[in-house]
């Protein structure tokens, strides 16, 4: 590096226009016009797809109702999660507003022997794997770090650290393809996890290994206050090929399309073609989190574009459309959500604080010799308020 | 400005907008440092204010964020990067061990590193995993590294200055949960030395060693032990390398009696380093073993649990009890 640039002390610093003497003009990448894939228009008309009709041929007016209640019970849900907030139940809440029809189109093109690595936003994703609403509900208390069994339901933990868990996928799916099994791994992350190192990883080893897995990107358009542009400068689903497989961008409010596509997806994983980049096109259209506010960097016009686009009402439109649901369904559902969320309120106040020694519970598998040591002194300082008759835990406030 | 009161994230604000306006090699760096003006706002404004080519919205890839920042510093820029969070800097734990601490070293001292790390850290914000963190000790073992951490918007404004002055790399820590803490800032001050130690509270009977967030704990502690008539020195270490250790010996020498204090883990932490170089140094002086109160060999807790789990008021004060019981 310092050999050449020595060497090169009288060439023009910048590039613009000029060429080094002797240099090949390399073809200059280029984003190809994004393709979308997309089975329901924003008006929920349905549209011919040769490709992936055959992927949801399958669906009657019953599974379609199916997909629309997943979407209006985690609507609920996530709703009933952001008040509860509000209401200082829980520290913070991610939601997952806006992205209903990517994560239960994906979720429900799982099969149950599939494993799912999800990011901090992926309640849809869990409501379709059977994880009960409340156990998401225990981190985002404080109460822990995860409250579920990831084994159950084959639904990983939240991971927070962005885009460690598509490293864990792929392992967990060199291990399927090892293993022989005939099932495959899904790993979720965002259009900013892209920019990981880790993730640029994971596509490296699952092109190598051929591992059965699918990256499924929500690309809602935002990392906190960064638009995509700080992220990527070609489309990411077009990245895949450089890796060496597949990519396709969805459109991410389609349910319809979302389930088509992962179930492709997964297919092709499953059968041994190895990994393959689903992204998702929608947008976040609430705040990062509810520490967030989303009024500092960017428009309402840009959120007010993606309403048009709701996933939740283009599916009814088609489900009116088409007569595959009637009044007394939607009035029902409306029952069904309000209970959900009246239940949601109840588990989560209901949750108990953690016990104090639960700080030294699970460190080691094997067990530590100083962590049984720091137990057992800070059982003995606890104890001690306790014949003065103060908590410990308040007496600061206290003073 | 003269003498303002300003909580620690406006001091440090203000500390980053006089290096722009100074300096025009200072850049800043990080996710969500643009617009945002992070999220904590300690960038707030600054890039409406210097432009996009100045404070720099990067890519979420932390690795990416220092690795670039060392490239920069070679080319001649001084960059600050932000951090978002302490459980978040481990991407770029290798760009920073491996490249940033030894460059200077293996360029046979012919290339500078002025890099500053910026990270909020510590808990005390009730925040979910990864964002609570105190991994000081992880930095402070790597030679090349200078680490500091303010706790007040004095020390928030002048050791930032002085930080981005330094043509060594040096993580600034900044104690999250005292960001709205309000202190007196006189930008016409003389400040004293970045790595230097000082006597917050004198006293004679007990000597309390913190930094950052647990430097308040210290003085309420020292508060109410007085009301119990004992005299309990505090020194606010303000830099964990290099640690300035003649100013707690000078201390100890006269309180004979030792408390280090930190949220960080006990085990391996900053409070081992003090108790060994002491002892060593002041051994005859000393009336009772050098105590340290701090986290748990545990990870971080969820946060209904972390008041039990960061050392608060009581473990200090029972320390202080201990160590005067020798
Ligand atoms: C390694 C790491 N760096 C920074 C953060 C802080 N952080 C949390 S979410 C987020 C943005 C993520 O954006 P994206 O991947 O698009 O997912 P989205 O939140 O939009 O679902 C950032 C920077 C983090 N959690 N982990
Ligand atoms: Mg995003």
């Amino acid at each position: 590096m310092t050999v050449e640039s020595t060497a090169a002390a009288r060439k023009p610093r910048r590039s613009s226009g000029t060429k080094r003497a002797g240099a090949k003009t390399t073809p200059q990448p280029k984003a190809s016009e994004p393709q979308l894939v997309q089975l329901l228009t924003p008006e929920g008309e349905r549209v011919k797809n040769d490709e992936y009709d055959g992927f949801v041929a399958d669906i009657t007016p019953e599974s379609l109702r199916g997909l629309y209640r997943d979407m209006v019970l985690t609507r609920r849900f996530d709703a009933e999660a952001t008040s509860l907030q509000r209401q200082g139940e829980l520290g913070l809440w991610a939601s997952l507003l806006g992205q209903e029809a990517a994560q239960i189109g994906s979720g429900r093109a799982l099969r149950d022997e599939d494993y799912v690595f999800p990011t901090y936003r992926e309640h849809g994703v869990a409501w379709c794997r059977g994880v009960d609403p409340t156990n998401l509900l225990g981190m985002f208390r404080g109460v822990n770090h995860g409250g579920w069994d990831p084994k159950t339901n084959n639904f990983h933990l939240y991971t927070i650290v962005i885009g460690s868990q598509t490293l864990h996928a792929t392992g967990y799916a060199m291990g399927v393809a090892k293993d022989g099994a005939d099932s495959a791994v899904i790993a979720y992350f965002g259009d900013g996890a892209s920019s990981q190192g880790d993730v640029a990883e994971s596509f490296t080893f699952s092109a190598v290994y051929n591992a059965p897995v699918v990256f499924f990107c929500q690309n809602n358009q935002w990392a906190i206050s960064e638009p995509t542009e700080k992220q990527m400068r070609v489309p990411l689903y077009q990245r895949a090929q450089g890796f060496g497989f597949p990519g396709v961008r969805v459109d991410g409010n389609d349910v319809l399309a979302c389930l088509a596509v992962t179930r492709a997806a997964l297919e092709r994983a499953r059968s041994g073609e190895g990994p393959m980049l689903v992204e998702a096109f929608t947008y976040r259209m609430g705040a990062h989190t509810t520490s967030d506010d989303p009024t500092k960097y960017r428009a309402d016009e840009e959120r007010e574009a993606w309403e048009a686009k709701d996933p939740i009402l283009r599916l009814r439109a088609y489900l009116e459309r088409e007569s595959a649901a009637d009044e007394a369904f939607f009035a029902a559902l409306e029952k069904e959500s309000e209970a959900l969320g009246r239940r949601v309120r109840e588990a989560v106040r209901a949750m108990p604080d953690p016990d104090h020694m639960a700080i030294f519970e699970h460190v080691y598998a094997d067990g530590h010799a100083l962590v049984d040591e720091e137990r057992a002194q800070f059982a003995a300082y606890e104890a001690s308020f306790a014949d003065s008759g103060s908590d410990a835990g308040s007496v600061e406030e206290d003073k | 400005m003269a003498v303002q009161k300003l909580p620690l994230a406006k001091a440090i604000n203000e500390s980053l907008r006089v290096a722009l306006e100074t300096d025009p090699k200072v850049l800043i760096m990080g996710e969500d440092v643009g617009k945002l003006g992070g999220v904590f706002r300690v960038t707030d404004g600054l890039q409406k204010d210097f432009g996009e080519d100045r404070v720099i919205d990067t890519p979420l890839a932390e690795s990416g964020i220092v690795g670039t920042a060392i490239g920069l510093a070679l080319r001649g820029y001084r960059p600050v990067v932000e951090i978002q969070f302490d459980g978040f800097v481990f991407p770029a734990y290798d760009q920073i061990v491996t490249q940033l601490a030894k460059m200077h070293a293996r360029a046979l001292g012919k290339i500078k590193m002025p890099v500053v790390i910026r990270i909020p850290y510590g808990g005390g914000i009730g925040a979910v995993e990864h964002h609570s963190e105190s991994p000081e000790a992880l930095f402070a073992h790597v030679a090349g590294l200078k680490i500091v951490s303010p706790s007040t918007s004095a020390d928030g404004y002048w050791m930032m200055q002085q930080a981005i002055q330094s043509d060594d790399p040096i993580i600034f820590f900044e104690p999250k949960r005292r960001y709205w803490d309000k202190g007196e800032v006189d930008n016409e001050a003389i400040p004293g030395p970045l790595h230097k130690a000082r006597v917050t509270q004198a006293g004679t009977d007990v000597t309390l060693a913190a930094y950052g967030p647990m430097v308040k704990v210290c003085l309420e502690a020292a508060a109410a032990a007085a009301e119990e008539g004992r005299s309990v020195e505090v020194l606010d270490l303000r830099s964990m390398s290099p640690i300035d250790f003649d100013t707690i010996q000078t201390s100890v020498e006269k309180t004979r009696r030792l408390v280090v204090v930190h949220e960080a883990p006990v085990f391996y932490g900053s409070g081992a380093e003090i108790a060994a170089r002491i002892t060593e140094r002041s051994f005859y002086h000393l009336e009772a073993p050098v105590l340290r109160v701090g986290g748990f060999h545990a990870p971080y807790p969820p946060a209904r649990l972390e008041e039990e789990y960061l050392p608060g008021l009581d473990r200090v004060l029972d320390a202080v009890d201990r160590s005067l019981a020798y």
